[in-house]
């Protein structure tokens, strides 16, 4: 069965963009058949982070008014087959994407697909809204800072209340990813704990990815750091989100954690 | 401030950040409506239902409507017959 579900955060720049090309391509690595949907329209960034830019032909909203089929407009990754993208329009502003429209583009992709990553725009507005209103599940990104955090205490009020599945009176899953986690820093008390996060939202958690340098070379190349399985610590810590989200249990490490228990005991030995 | 309490409110901001949040969200959440309402009654309601009888999330639906000048809120359980079946029947199979 298909699942959608959409990447936000209420806060911008925190990592959606990079989280669902991540996931995505982990996701499509094990043979899923994915669709990454950019909903930031007007400022497209998806293409640029797969590495598609130049690619680009249709949009979602040639789509979702009729004047491009879907399979005009999915551009097929190179790299794993069973990843697709479908990006947003650079020029047409955000009105010009309709709720009837976007149901039906995300109809037909789950009959294409077993996962459709919607790539959720920063804010709470009409933007944001369209990208969560028929997903099954969210992905809260959240960074450990306290306006991330606030504003996706406010994104899952409105994942409780304002897509289909709520109006519906179904429950609304949702998971937080928790990216750029310093833990040097979280360990000195600058910056929040992961326990301090979750305590405050309250939702399951799916994923902590460090602050790392490879994300930006990852970006530079336009190649998703988990496109050809993962070197590094950010590229392993977004396949295992990849893979809780695909309903394992694998379990959670949380960065600084072992390293401060496994010098607490060499240190007691050299004692 | 002591030189020392200069060190420390500079080295661990993360609890007071935690404290500021907790106090703000706490007034958020009540402030901005009552649309958390249906996701904390749906929660509530499932654990209760949940205590007693085996039954997946999903088979609860909450719906708040409004019919004339009276709002209602439907709440709708779907339970499955052979989880219930049993304990129905036990007295019966120890009769026997
Ligand atoms: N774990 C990380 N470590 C280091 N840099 C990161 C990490 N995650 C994201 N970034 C960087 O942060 C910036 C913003 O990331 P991204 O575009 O994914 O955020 P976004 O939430 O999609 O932003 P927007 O709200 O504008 O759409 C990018 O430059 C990205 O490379
Ligand atoms: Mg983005």
């Amino acid at each position: 069965m298909s699942k959608v579900v959409v990447v936000t955060s209420g806060k911008g720049g925190v990592g959606k963009t990079t989280s669902t090309a991540a996931i995505g391509a982990a996701l499509a690595r094990t043979g899923k058949r994915v669709c990454v949907v950019d909903f930031d329209v007007g400022l497209r960034n998806l293409d640029l982070v797969m590495g598609a830019e130049r690619r680009v032909v249709y949009d979602l909203i040639n789509v979702a008014n009729g004047d491009a089929k879907l399979t005009q407009a999915l551009i097929r990754d190179k790299r794993v087959e069973t990843l697709s993208l479908l990006a947003a329009s650079q020029t047409r502003d955000k009105d010009a994407l309709t709720e009837e429209g976007v149901a039906r583009v995300i109809e037909e992709l789950r009959g294409l697909f077993d996962y459709v990553l919607c790539d959720s725009p920063a804010g709470i507005e009409r933007g944001a809204l369209l990208a969560m209103r028929f997903a099954d599940e969210a992905i809260v990104v959240t960074n450990p800072e306290v306006s991330s955090v606030r504003d996706s205490d406010r994104i899952i009020g409105l994942l409780d209340s304002r897509t289909l599945r709520a109006e519906q009176g179904q429950r609304m899953e949702k998971q937080l990813l928790l990216t750029r986690f310093d833990a040097a820093r979280a360990s000195r008390g600058e910056m929040l704990s992961v326990a301090d996060v979750l305590d405050i939202l309250s939702i399951p958690l799916m994923g902590i990815i460090p602050e790392s340098e490879d994300i930006l070379r990852a970006s530079n190349l336009g190649a998703p750091i988990t496109i050809n399985g993962s070197t590094s610590q950010a590229g392993r810590a977004y396949e295992d989100a990849a893979r809780r989200l695909m309903g394992e249990s694998v379990p959670m490490l949380i960065p600084g954690e072992k390293k401060s228990l496994l010098t607490r005991i060499l240190g007691r030995r050299a004692a | 401030m002591s030189f020392f309490d200069m060190f420390k409110s500079r080295a661990a901001t993360a609890p007071v950040a935690r404290e500021r949040l907790q106090i703000l969200l706490a007034h958020e959440r009540m402030t901005l409506g009552p649309k958390n309402l249906i996701a904390i009654l749906r929660d509530e309601i499932l654990a209760t239902v949940a205590k007693h009888i085996d039954i997946a999330p999903d088979a609860l639906k909450i719906t708040m409507g409004q019919h004339g000048s009276v709002s209602t809120l439907e709440i709708d359980v779907e339970l499955p017959t052979e989880k219930i079946a049993p304990a129905r029947h036990m007295p019966m199979r120890a009769t026997a």
